[in-house]
């Protein structure tokens, strides 16, 4: 069995008191898809947080390319390889759409200006925004802020890349074509943690889920087994849900 | 660097500016020449201010610190006998150095805190320059040896000496607006938080333009020492110009190369053509120009949209929405 | 000697208090760093002065007259002027109040000039704790905390004191409660007036005032405001007595020349190293 490229071991992060990660322990696989899903509140974002150095670890360790990065900061382990979107897209408003994604390719793809765009124009291709290049970022309706941060995360030649909440707000076919391009971002060998809300995104799209709940690990395993996973349903949807849903 | 044919027209057109104002210096009498010194000195800080300020959006109001640390370390090192340009070269080393250590502790306030912080440490220096009286001559000031020469020569050397650091404020701008530096600052600007995220090292580009800025306000500071041979506390350390440096440069337009020198022209000539004729009112028009540039100017004369031929003025341009919703 | 000095400091940071909390209130619930306040302390004591002494009001009319001016110019600055930039970053309203501060302060200078004037009384002296203290700065520093204290009441009590700390918490939310935001905005500021001179009716019964002592004046404001955390009153409190205290002890221990610098290092201190204050009160960007 091959290294895993990115490894949790025992991460917790506690908020006064409150432990917003618990224990947990997971490993991500090259090239693989994995679900990270949880009901509101199950510390998804933390979690992401935590990976990305945003926020540091109270305990336990996060291994990445068999190295710990505990105690990188964010910008470092962005440079090595690990990008992530934003729940709330977070585009540089006074700048164009190229401009927003050469930030990536410029900083973390390690790359001089001309080259980086290139880079980012083939970035805004792959995600279909070309034709808004030199529009302010700040004009862009939603569904296109989510491709923008997407192409962003490209544009940094990522290893491994975190979608917090990439398909919330969009609406059916625009979630359909959003799959597609993940979908083809994997195939380049890019380990892709998905962090949704919606299980329909997490079914069609990866092959394991993690399951949150209060923090900690509650299932994890392949979709279809994780999803029927009583306590899942129960931790997901509520007991009254849950009742519902077996009978 | 991306340089596009207009950027580079810019750029020609800002040295063939400062060309001129080299050769006409000879050209120039006395009071003139005392103009454009201080106009090119007001632009060496603007520009400086304009990095950290407009580039990278962060309220410093530490400019004339730097500018007062740098007028003293010239003082000082000159009365130790040593060479003028050994004096300024450690005037802009004492504002870098000082700028380092300042701006790693005050860099990491934001919006109100990072302007009262900085403001604070003017507040500090002319303190300490006011009590330190071995080092400083306290508050009586501090006489620093008077350059030898007709006032026609003096005159002329220190206005050349001003407007090469102009030049280089103005190269260094050019330098910064272009390059992944500037990108960077820009990203800081916007968003700190996803700028980090792209890889962005935030803390080291933030220290970095501070560094920068602090070096040219010094070096400033330095050159004017020398030039006046006479500094005291409340002259180096003045909390009205540590303001007015800002508004010249909205004035201007933030985060351009040529807002900072625009703002500062425009400034010079307000100060020479209209308070002078007004001397009870100096600071009260100021205030009236501070306060129209934020109601009717509010990117500036480069960030504004002028009429155009039919006639249409939105008064607010783009280029003035909030930067930062500190 | 130590009893004089923390008598000394008691009394001064009970005026600091009082200097400070308008520009709390402005700050926390307007996010304006207001560089007019040391001017409208300026102000306050001057209509103060002017009513007493060349009208020959009487100074319990005159003050409580001045103080109502002040709120009359705070309120009309900030519903004509400063409303209309408020959302914009702190570098325009930092600015523009400072630009505001140039003019006023330039106004005074031309009317009342710049000799330092004051109504300094005698009411004699009494034994505080075996140190002597003048009555009038007791007074003053009464005064000025009662006021300060009634302040603190107001917001907790009355109608007008919860809507202005429901938009300092929460101004869309507060809007979508039926506030009206650009109102409580004005009101809050003519209180931060009204405070300011009340400060400065109390400053000139015990220093001479002149108009270019606003700086010094602003600047312990901001001292007090940074120690005691963010924009609030028992924040203006608490800093405005450990400003007193550390004048006076800085002094003891340097000299008095560098009872100011003590003050400005202090605020650095925590800005650097506490920067929700002294008071501890966290919730600033």
């Amino acid at each position: 069995m091959a290294e895993p490229i990115l490894e949790l071991r025992n991460v917790t992060r506690t908020f006064g008191g409150v432990r917003a990660t618990d224990d947990v322990s997971l490993a991500f696989m090259p090239g693989e898809i994995v679900g990270l899903i949880g009901p509101n509140g199950a510390g998804k974002t933390t979690l992401v947080n935590l990976i990305s150095g945003f926020l540091p670890v109270s305990s336990g360790e996060i291994r990445y390319e068999g190295r710990s990065i505990v105690r990188q900061a964010p910008h470092q382990i962005a440079r090595a390889g690990i990008a992530r979107t934003f729940q709330i897209v977070q585009p540089f408003a006074q700048m164009t759409v190229l401009e927003n994604v050469m930030a990536g390719s410029i900083f973390a793809g390690a790359l001089g200006l001309k080259a980086a765009r290139a880079k980012a124009v083939e970035a805004l291709e792959f995600v279909r925004l070309a034709p808004f290049m030199d529009m302010p970022a700040s004009e862009l309706a939603l569904a296109n802020r989510k491709r923008l941060e997407l192409a962003k995360s490209l544009a940094m030649n990522p290893r491994v890349l975190m979608l917090d909440e990439v398909n919330a707000g969009l609406n059916s076919s625009e979630i359909t074509e959003a799959l597609g391009m993940i979908r083809a971002i994997a195939e380049r060998g890019i380990t892709i943690i998905v962090i949704e809300h919606l299980i329909r995104v997490v079914a069609e799209l990866a092959e394991r889920a993690v399951v949150l709940h209060h923090g900690a690990v509650l299932s994890e395993g392949p979709v279809d087994s994780v999803l029927k996973d009583p306590r899942v349903v129960e931790a997901y949807l509520g007991n009254r849900f849950a009742r519902r849903f077996a009978g | 660097m991306i340089l596009d044919r207009t950027f580079l027209l810019k750029i020609a057109v800002g040295l063939a500016l400062f060309a001129l104002a080299a050769f006409s210096a000879f050209s120039l009498d006395n009071y003139q020449l005392q103009v454009g010194t201080s106009l090119a000195m007001l632009a060496v800080l603007c520009y400086a201010w304009n990095l950290v300020g407009g580039y990278m959006g962060y309220p410093s109001l530490a400019t004339i610190t730097f500018f007062g640390i740098g007028a003293y370390t010239d003082g000082i090192v000159q009365n130790l006998d040593q060479a003028i340009g050994v004096a300024w070269l450690a005037a802009a080393i004492a504002g870098a150095a000082i700028a380092l250590l300042l701006g790693a502790a005050l860099l990491r306030l934001k919006g109100h805190y990072f302007a009262i912080g900085t403001i604070a440490t003017l507040e500090v220096a002319r303190e300490i320059a006011n009590n330190w009286d071995a080092l400083t001559g306290g508050a009586i000031g501090l006489n620093i040896p008077i350059q030898m020469g007709s006032p026609e020569f003096v005159g002329r050397f220190f206005f050349l000496v001003m407007l090469a650091l102009a030049v280089a404020a103005f190269l260094v701008t050019v330098v910064v607006d272009r390059t992944r530096f500037g990108f960077g600052l820009r990203c800081i600007r916007q968003n700190e938080q996803a700028a980090s995220m792209v890889g962005i090292d935030v803390v080291r580009y933030k220290v970095a333009a501070f560094v920068l800025s602090g070096a040219l306000s010094a070096a400033a500071g330095g050159v004017y020492a020398s030039m006046v041979a006479y500094i005291e506390p409340k002259d180096a350390f003045n909390l009205v110009k540590t303001i007015e440096i800002p508004v010249m440069v909205m004035l201007g337009g933030m985060g351009t190369i040529f807002g900072p020198l625009i703002g500062s022209a425009f400034y010079v000539v307000l100060n020479e053509f209209v308070w002078a004729n007004f001397i009870n009112w100096h600071s009260g028009i100021l205030g009236l120009i501070i306060v129209g540039v934020i109601y009717f100017l509010p990117g500036g004369v480069l960030g504004t949209r002028w009429p155009s031929a039919k006639g249409r003025m939105p008064m607010r341009a783009r280029a003035a929405q909030p930067r930062t919703t500190a | 000697m130590l009893g004089q000095y923390l008598v000394n400091g008691l009394l001064t940071g009970g005026l600091y208090a009082c200097l400070a909390v308008g520009f709390a209130l402005v700050w926390g619930v307007l996010n304006v760093v207001n560089m007019l306040h040391g001017s409208m302390v300026i102000l306050g004591a001057y209509v103060c002065i002017i009513g007493v002494q060349q009208f020959g009001v009487p100074l319990y009319v005159a003050a409580p007259l001045a103080c109502i001016a002040l709120f009359a110019f705070g309120y009309a600055v900030q519903r004509g002027l400063i409303n209309r930039v408020v959302a914009q970053p702190i570098l325009i309203t930092l600015t523009l109040t400072f630009g505001l501060d140039l003019i006023v302060n330039n106004l005074l200078l031309y009317f009342v000039g710049a000799t330092p004037r004051s109504l300094i009384t005698n009411f004699g002296a009494v034994d505080l704790f075996g140190v002597r203290a003048p009555v009038v700065r007791i007074g003053g520093m009464l005064v000025a905390i009662t006021l300060t204290l009634l302040l603190y009441w107001l917001l907790h009590h009355s109608k007008l004191g919860r809507a202005i700390i429901a938009v300092r918490m929460d101004r869309h939310a507060a809007a979508l409660m039926g506030i009206r935001i650009p109102q409580i905005y004005a009101l809050t500021f003519g209180i931060g007036a009204l405070m300011a001179g009340a400060a400065g009716c109390a400053m000139a019964l015990i220093y001479p005032t002149a108009p270019m002592m606003s700086g010094v004046f602003l600047g312990k404001a901001f001292i007090i405001c940074v120690l005691g955390g963010l924009g609030s009153v028992p924040g203006a409190i608490v800093g405005g007595l450990v400003l007193g205290i550390a004048e006076g002890a800085g002094s003891l221990a340097f000299g008095p020349q560098w009872a100011t610098t003590v003050g400005f290092v202090l605020m650095m201190a925590v800005i650097i190293l506490l920067p929700s204050g002294l008071a501890g009160r966290k919730g600033f960007e």
